[in-house]
Parts: C-alpha cells; structure tokens; sequence
C-alpha cells in the first residue's frame, strides 16, 4: 500500500490554515468534478481529492495524519503502525463522506472502513417510501456490440448490512442483453435489479450507462461513426474503389478522381443502426509513399519534372 | 446464481418517458426536489395536453435523466444551490454542443 500525500493531493503546504485548505479544496473539486471535467483522470483525481479533504478538513484526523505523516513521502511503501491513533477522538466513526464507499487503502488502513454506511444511509434513507434504492453502474461495450446487439456479463458491489450491523460488499453477475443500436450515455433500465424493497415494498430499478471503449479506428458521435481513410496519391489523383473497414463489415468505396486529403464522405445508413441509423464518414487522408530507394526516387523525380504542380499558388508564391 | 438467464432491459431512447417517481427514485431525492429543478428551469417536462398541469402526470425524456443525476452530483459534491445547477447544467450542455461542432469543423473541409 502506497502513502499518500493529502497536502500535495490539494496542493498546500502542511503548515496551510483550515481555510486555505478549503478554498484550495473548492477550487480543485469544480476543476476536477466529474461532469464538468474533460480531462481523463478526472474521476480519480476528484475521488482522491474527496479523500484529502475529509481528512485534512477535520483538525483531529488532521492532527493524526501530520504526527503520522513526517517521515513519509507519496508512493513510498507504507503500513501503519500499532496504535498510532491512540489518543486521538475520531476513532471508530465521525465520518461525513459522500456515498461512495471509495476510498483507498490507505485511507481505510487509517480511519477504517465502515463509515461509508453511515454516509449513505443517512443520505438516502429520508426516502419517502420503502421502495429499494435505484443503482447505476457503467458498462462497457464495444462498437461492434452496437451495430450487433451483444450480451455483457456485469459484477456489480452492492454495499449492504449483514446481521450484525456491519456493511459487507455483496457481489453480484447480471448478465444483460446490450441491444443492438445503443448510443453513447444512452441508460438500460433494468426493473427490480436495484437494492431489495422493505416490508414488501417493491425493488429498486437498476441503471447501466453505456459508454463505448475507445477504439483505434472508429469514433462515434451519436449514432455517426467517423474513420480516417488512409489513400495514396494515385487513389487519390486516379480515382479508384477500396476496402474501407466500418463495424458492420467491410464495403467497397469509390473514390472519385482528383479526390483531396481531408474530404469527407459519407455512407448513409452504415453509422450504429436504430430506428434512424447513423450514417458512416470517411475522411480521406493521403499518405506519402516513402522515397527510400532509387525507383521511388526516380518516380518522384519524374513527377516533378512532368508535372508542372505549384502546391502554393493559392499563396502566390 | 443466475448464470444463464440473460437479462433484458429497457433502452431509455429519444421515444422513452419517465415519470416523475422514476426520477425521484434514480436520484434518490424526494419529488419537491425534482419539483424545484422544474420551477429552476433545469428540467423540462415533456409538452403535453393542458390538463397535464398534474405533477403526478409529468413526463420526462431520457436526457432529463441525465440532467438530474448531474443535478444531483453538483449538489453532493459541490454544494451547489439550485440557481447554480441550472446555469452549471445549460453551461455544460452549451459546452458540449461546442465541442461537437469544433469537431465536426476540423473533420470537414468544404463540404
């Protein structure tokens, strides 16, 4: 287990007061918020951040972390040593955390790992009926999956109390059907597949969001798909039909002569198939045959000579 | 356990329309709070006949999901008040309208 630096997550120094802590800590959190982010660590970075803050923001688990924490540095090996929170009040609870049991190792190595149930059912349980809580999850699918339809196996934690009071992590596999035609955040509604109703009350619903997997070719925009078409100057200048991969399989396109690089084409009806399928867009790109040998070499001087071609009239030079 | 039964769920398309319990219930909040995110104008029930004026009978799009649970998120995480997720909300949304025509921009040339 690794230690972290709770200072430097937030970016302070260890002699911070309180409030620079928290305008620091603001000021990261809306820069690093999931749905505000762009950035790809962004739901790492907030839930570390969510971490530090809890501890830093409570003078007494900050006070314990600071007496812990002088002769360590992030990423070093760590393991807390015997009693090390003697002494100090907020063992066992005191905890204000969001609703998700997610903290790190470290963090539960620390200041233990049964608060996220208070949290949670403090949030939630002023519920108005006893219905089961609803749950979301994320899956994630492949193109492919959205042009065929697939079915995904799904292992979901489920926090819930066992007899004595304690939260235990259920695990559980759904498998679901992933229909064919699914866009990108578009949710499954599965009924009944939530948290178990009380006193009869029905089950809550659960939600899966899809998101597609990056792929190395394709890139989806609703139901569109976009690919960059790699040609070469002759398919280009000549004109000619070429394989181009979609999803679906491959098809053949013509490409008209005198084609420019970055023209985009469409193929109607080829983007993720629903009621109103997406359309597929090719974007032409032309790439340069190298001219590391003497036949190439002879061929580009031959053009050159043979054609009078200025790339740069346009910019009267 | 239940190994081979494959599930099938609902797709929540353009077509599919939630109650305001549904919402409620995916974001674990109570009605007057969905209510309020209304009056805020950050959610929008879907257009229906005039006797429709029943809250218990609004209807909402998948997408007003997608808002509320944002809403939602804001909220928890930032403590942001209902005024400051309606303007978060459309802000986010005008971003990423942007963005997809930034996109398309440097994919098209002339056409």
């Amino acid at each position: 287990m690794d230690f972290k630096d709770y200072y430097e997550i937030i970016g302070v120094t260890k002699d911070a007061s309180q409030t620079d802590i928290k305008r620091a800590y603001k000021k990261l959190a809306r820069k690093y918020h999931p749905d505000v982010s762009k950035e790809a660590k962004a739901e790492e970075r907030f839930k570390e951040l969510g971490e530090a803050y809890e501890v830093l923001k409570d003078p007494e688990k900050r006070a314990a972390y600071d007496q812990l924490g002088e002769n360590w540095k992030a990423g070093q090996d760590f393991n807390p040593p015997p009693n090390w929170d003697a002494g100090f009040e907020f063992n066992g609870g005191g905890f204000t955390g969001g609703d998700d049991a997610d903290y790190s190792d470290f963090f539960e190595s620390l200041f233990g790992r049964d608060f996220g149930s208070a949290g949670r059912g403090g949030q939630h349980h002023r519920a108005y009926n006893a219905r089961g809580e609803d749950h979301h999850a994320k899956v994630m699918i492949d193109i492919e999956d959205a042009y065929n339809g697939a079915s995904r196996s799904i292992t979901l934690q489920s926090p819930e109390l066992d007899n004595t009071g304690h939260v235990i992590n259920k695990q559980r596999t759904l498998n679901v059907k992933i229909p064919k035609g699914v866009k990108q955040g578009q949710r499954i509604r599965l009924s009944g597949q939530g948290s178990a109703g009380m006193g009869g009350a029905p089950a809550g619903d659960l939600y899966l969001v899809i998101e597609f997997t990056p792929h190395s070719m394709y890139r989806v925009e609703g139901h569109d798909v976009y690919l960059d078409l790699p040609l070469s100057p002759w398919e280009a200048a000549l004109g000619a039909t070429v394989k181009v991969p979609t999803p679906g399989g491959t098809v053949d396109l013509k490409i008209a002569q005198d084609t420019p690089g970055g023209r985009k084409l469409r193929l109607k009806a080829r983007g993720i198939p629903a009621k109103t399928p997406g359309d597929f867009y090719v974007t032409t790109q032309i790439t340069l045959p190298p001219a590391d040998n003497d036949k190439a070499q002879a061929l580009y001087k031959e053009m050159q000579q043979e054609l009078s071609y200025n790339p740069r009239s346009a910019l009267g030079v | 356990m239940n190994k081979h039964i494959i599930l099938k769920g609902t797709l929540l398309d353009e077509q599919t329309e939630l109650s305001l319990n549904d919402l409620c219930c995916a974001c674990s909040r109570s009605a007057e709070w969905i209510i309020e995110l209304v009056e805020e104008g950050a959610l929008e029930p879907v257009e229906q006949q005039p006797m429709a004026q029943l809250q218990s009978q609004w209807r909402f799009t998948a997408d007003s999901l997608k808002r509320a649970r944002t809403a939602m998120r804001l909220q928890r995480d930032l403590k942001i008040n209902m005024a400051g997720i309606a303007l978060a909300l459309n802000l986010l949304e005008e971003i990423e309208t942007l963005d997809e025509r930034l996109r398309r921009y440097e994919l098209t040339d002339e056409d």
